[in-house]
C-alpha cells in the first residue's frame, strides 16, 4: 500500500516535469521551428507596441538568448524561485509560484488567476456532485428496467445531453429562468464566504447546464456498466446466497460497476478546474475558464501560459486523486 | 422516483397465471422433488425448451449425479430449483418441492428466504463467482447474516471456524483476504463454505472442479463427500464428468436436450445401460488401456439446437440405432419408462434388443 502511494507520488512529480517540458515546447521551442527569431519571440511578451530596450530585457529576462536547455532551466526556475521583471516604468519581483508577468495588464499572472480559481471550483464542484448523483441514479434505474419506458426516455434524454452544447442549453435557461420567469435574474458569483445562500442560488442555473452535459454521459456510462456486472457470476452468487434483490443490486452489482466511473469522474473534474470554457462564458463568470479566452483573445502569452500551466496541474492531481481512491475502492491494485 | 428494484414481470408466480395447480406433496422422504419441470425461455428466434419436463426425487444424505453435454439443460435445472432465473424471461412450468414446499408456486420472497438457508449452490468457476472487491470472509459473513440474526463478532469467528472446516490453514488470517490472494482451489473451498455457512440441507454443486486442476479436483470431491456425511444433506451434482459421477453419486440423471433419457443408481447406470446415449457417454470416457486410436467412441454429431427439436425422439439424429424402430422415431417422443425397479430409460427400441447390443455390441468395446 505504501510503495503504491509512492510510487504514484513520484509518477505525479514526473509527470509534472513533462508537462512543463511540453508547455516550454509549446511556447518556445514550436515558434522557433517556425523561423522565429528571439526577438519576435521576447515582442510577444511586451506590451503592444514595444521599444527594442524592453524587447531585448524581456529577451534576456526570459532567457531567449540563451541555449535552450538553460532557457528550460530558467523557465522552471522562475516557476519556482520566483523572478524579476523589468517593465520599463518599474521593477516587479514576480514571487513564487511565479506563473508569468503579463506586460500587456502590468500584473502578475498568478494572483489574477488565484481570483478566478474559487470561481471555477464552485461551478466545477457542484455540478460534479449534481450530475454524479443524476448520471448514476438514472444509469441504474435504465439498467435495471432495460427497454422499458423510462429506459427509453432517460437515454432520450441522454443523447439530448451529450449533443446540446452549454451554449445552447445556457442561453435557453437564462432566457426561461431568467428573463421569462426571473426566478434567478442577474447570475453572478458571490464568493461563497460572504454569502452561502446566494452563491448557491447564483449557481443553480450554471450548475444545471454543466451538469446537463456530463449527467448525459455518466448515466450511458454507468447503464453500460450495470448491465455489464449485474450478468457477473458473482451477482448469481450473490443472489444465491439469499441476499435482498436490492442488496444485490447496490452493494454487488453498483460497487463494481461504479469503479470505472470514478476514473473517468476524477479525470472530468480535474479537466473542468482547469476551466468551464463555455459555461463561464455564457453566465459570464469570472473563472479561469473565462481568463483563458480572454487571454487567447488578447494575444496575451504569459497569461496563456499560466492558464495552461495550471489546467494541466489540475488534471495531474485529478489523476493522482483518482489513482489513491482506486487503492481504496478495488483491493486487486493494493498488492 | 420509479422504484429502484426491478419489476419482476416474468417471475415464476406472476408470470404464469396457466400453472395448473400443483399435485399432492410427496413422500415425507423425498426431500426434493421435480415433477415435469419445463424452463422455456422465449427468444426472437423462437422458444428455447431448456428443460422440457424433467423428474426425479432425492433423499437426505443421497447424492444425485446429473450428466449430460453442454447444453442439455443440467444449469438450467439446478438454477430453477434455486430459484434464480427471476430476471431471465424465463417460463418456468412443473412443480419442485422441497422438503414439502412448492416452489415454482411460492413468492419470490419465499424462494429468497429458502435460498442459501435450506438450499445452497457451488457453482463453476470459483475466481468469477467471487466478488473481488470483498475479503472472502465478508463473503461468508453475509451469507451467514442474511438468514441468521446474529452479531458480527459471532458471524466472523462462524466464517473461520467454516474456513477452518473446508481445508483451508490459518483460516484466523485467510479470513480477511481477498479471493484474489486465493489459489483456485482454495477459493473452491471457500466457496464451499460460503454454500454451508446455513447448513443447507439440500446442497447443488454445478462441475465443482470444472475449472481446478486434476490433483485438486479430487480434495475437493472429497470434501463434499465427507461434508454431505456430516450434515446428512442431500446432494445434486451437475457435472459433464462421469468420473465425478462414479466417485460421488448414488443415483444419475442423463439429460439430453431438456429431457431425462436415463435415471437409475449409478452402479446399474455404468454396468447395465439402457439408453444409446448413456452407452455414448461411456464411450467418450478416455481409457489409457487401450490403444491411441481405440481409446475414445465419441458420439457423432453436436446436440440439436433447442429451438428446433428433432420431431420424435430428440436424439435419433446422432442414434446409430435410430433406424431400428419402423419410422416411430419420427413421429413419437419417447416416454420414460421403468424397465426395472428404479431404473427408468427414454428410448423407442426394444428392451431386449437394447439388452442384446450392449452385451454383444458395446459392452466388449469399451
Amino acid at each position: 500500500m505504501i510503495f503504491y502511494l509512492l510510487r504514484r507520488l513520484a509518477g505525479a512529480v514526473v509527470l509534472l516535469l513533462i508537462v512543463t517540458m511540453a508547455v516550454f515546447a509549446i511556447f518556445f521551442l514550436i515558434p522557433r521551428l517556425g523561423g522565429a527569431t528571439s526577438d519576435q519571440l521576447a515582442a510577444r511578451y511586451v506590451g503592444k507596441s514595444p521599444s527594442p530596450e524592453a524587447i531585448s530585457q524581456v529577451k534576456h529576462s526570459l532567457g531567449l538568448d540563451k541555449s535552450v536547455p538553460e532557457q528550460y532551466g530558467k523557465f522552471v526556475k522562475g516557476m519556482i524561485a520566483g523572478k524579476d521583471y523589468d517593465t520599463g516604468v518599474r521593477k516587479v519581483h514576480c514571487a513564487p509560484p511565479c506563473l508569468g508577468f503579463s506586460f500587456r495588464n502590468n500584473l502578475e499572472v498568478w494572483p489574477r488567476l488565484q481570483d478566478r480559481i474559487p470561481v471555477t471550483l464552485s461551478l466545477a464542484a457542484g455540478a460534479a456532485v449534481i450530475w454524479l448523483i443524476a448520471g448514476v441514479s438514472i444509469g441504474v434505474i435504465s439498467a435495471l428496467k432495460r427497454g422499458s419506458l423510462w429506459d427509453r426516455f432517460s437515454m432520450g434524454f441522454a443523447l439530448a445531453g451529450v449533443s446540446l452544447p452549454p451554449f445552447f442549453t445556457g442561453l435557453v435557461a437564462l432566457a426561461l429562468f431568467s428573463y421569462q420567469w426571473p426566478i434567478f435574474k442577474g447570475v453572478h458569483y458571490v464568493p461563497f464566504f460572504d454569502n452561502p445562500g446566494s452563491w448557491a442560488w447564483n449557481l443553480v442555473l450554471p450548475w444545471l447546464t454543466l451538469a446537463f452535459l456530463y449527467a448525459a454521459l455518466y448515466a450511458r456510462l454507468t447503464r453500460a456498466g450495470m448491465l455489464e456486472t449485474m450478468s457477473e457470476d458473482y451477482i448469481r452468487t450473490a443472489r444465491a446466497k439469499g441476499l435482498r434483490e436490492r442488496d444485490v443490486i447496490v452493494k454487488h452489482g453498483l460497487r463494481a460497476a461504479l469503479t470505472p466511473i470514478l476514473t473517468i469522474f476524477g479525470m472530468d473534474v480535474g479537466l473542468l478546474l482547469g476551466g468551464a470554457i463555455l459555461t463561464e462564458q455564457v453566465y459570464s463568470l469570472d473563472g479561469i475558464g473565462k481568463f483563458a479566452v480572454e487571454a487567447i483573445t488578447q494575444q496575451d502569452l504569459p497569461e496563456v501560459l499560466g492558464v495552461t500551466m495550471i489546467a494541466a496541474i489540475f488534471v495531474i492531481l485529478a489523476n493522482l486523486v483518482v489513482d489513491l481512491l482506486y487503492a481504496v475502492v478495488d483491493p486487486r491494485v493494493r498488492t | 422516483m420509479p422504484r429502484l428494484l426491478p419489476r419482476r414481470k416474468r417471475d415464476t408466480a406472476a408470470e404464469t397465471p396457466k400453472l395448473a395447480p400443483a399435485g399432492p406433496p410427496p413422500e415425507a422422504d423425498n426431500f426434493l422433488e421435480v415433477r415435469g419441470l419445463t424452463v422455456h425461455f422465449p427468444t426472437d428466434d423462437g422458444l428455447v425448451r431448456s428443460v422440457d419436463g424433467v423428474d426425479f426425487a432425492l433423499r437426505r444424505g443421497r447424492t444425485l449425479g446429473i450428466v449430460g453435454e453442454s447444453g442439455s439443460g443440467k444449469s438450467v435445472t439446478s438454477l430453477a430449483i434455486m430459484g434464480l432465473h427471476g430476471n431471465t424471461g424465463a417460463r418456468i412450468g412443473g412443480e419442485i418441492w422441497l422438503d414439502g414446499q412448492e416452489l415454482v408456486r411460492s413468492t419470490p420472497e419465499q424462494v429468497r428466504l429458502m435460498r442459501g438457508r435450506r438450499m445452497a449452490m457451488i457453482f463453476q468457476d470459483p475466481m468469477s463467482s467471487m466478488h473481488p472487491y470483498y475479503t472472502v470472509g465478508h463473503q461468508i459473513i453475509e451469507a451467514y447474516q442474511v438468514h441468521n440474526e446474529v452479531s458480527g463478532k459471532q458471524a466472523r469467528t462462524h466464517a473461520i471456524d467454516l474456513l477452518g472446516r473446508v481445508g483451508i490453514p490459518r483460516p484466523d488470517r485467510r479470513v480477511d483476504d481477498y479471493p484474489h490472494q486465493f489459489s483456485g482451489g482454495m477459493r473452491q473451498r471457500a466457496m464451499i463454505a460460503m454454500a454451508l455457512s446455513c447448513d443447507p440441507e439440500l446442497l447443488i454443486a454445478d462441475e465443482p472442479t470444472t475449472a481446478l486442476d486434476v490433483t485438486v479436483q479430487a480434495q475437493i470431491l472429497d470434501l463434499i463427500r465427507d461434508l454431505q456425511r456430516e450434515f446428512n444433506s442431500a446432494v445434486m451434482m451437475i457435472t459433464h464428468d462421469l468420473g465425478v459421477v462414479a466417485e460421488l453419486a448414488d443415483d444419475v440423471l442423463v439429460m439430453y436436450a431438456g429431457r431425462a433419457v436415463e435415471h437409475g443408481p449409478s452402479r446399474t447406470l455404468f454396468e447395465q445401460p439402457r439408453h444409446p446415449y448413456t452407452w455414448g457417454l461411456l464411450g467418450s470416457l478416455t481409457r489409457l488401456d487401450r490403444d491411441r486410436q481405440e481409446r475414445l467412441m465419441p458420439i457423432k454429431g453436436s446436440p440439436p439446437s433447442l429451438i428446433s427439436l428433432p420431431s420424435g425422439c430428440a436424439f435419433r439424429t446422432r442414434c446409430p440405432y435410430a433406424d431400428h424402430n419402423d419410422g416411430r422415431e419420427k413421429t413419437e417422443v419417447p416416454q420414460l419408462l421403468e424397465i426395472e425397479p428404479g431404473h427408468r430409460t427414454a428410448c423407442h427400441l426394444d428392451i431386449q434388443e437394447r439388452e442384446r447390443i450392449w452385451t454383444e455390441d458395446i459392452r466388449p468395446r469399451l
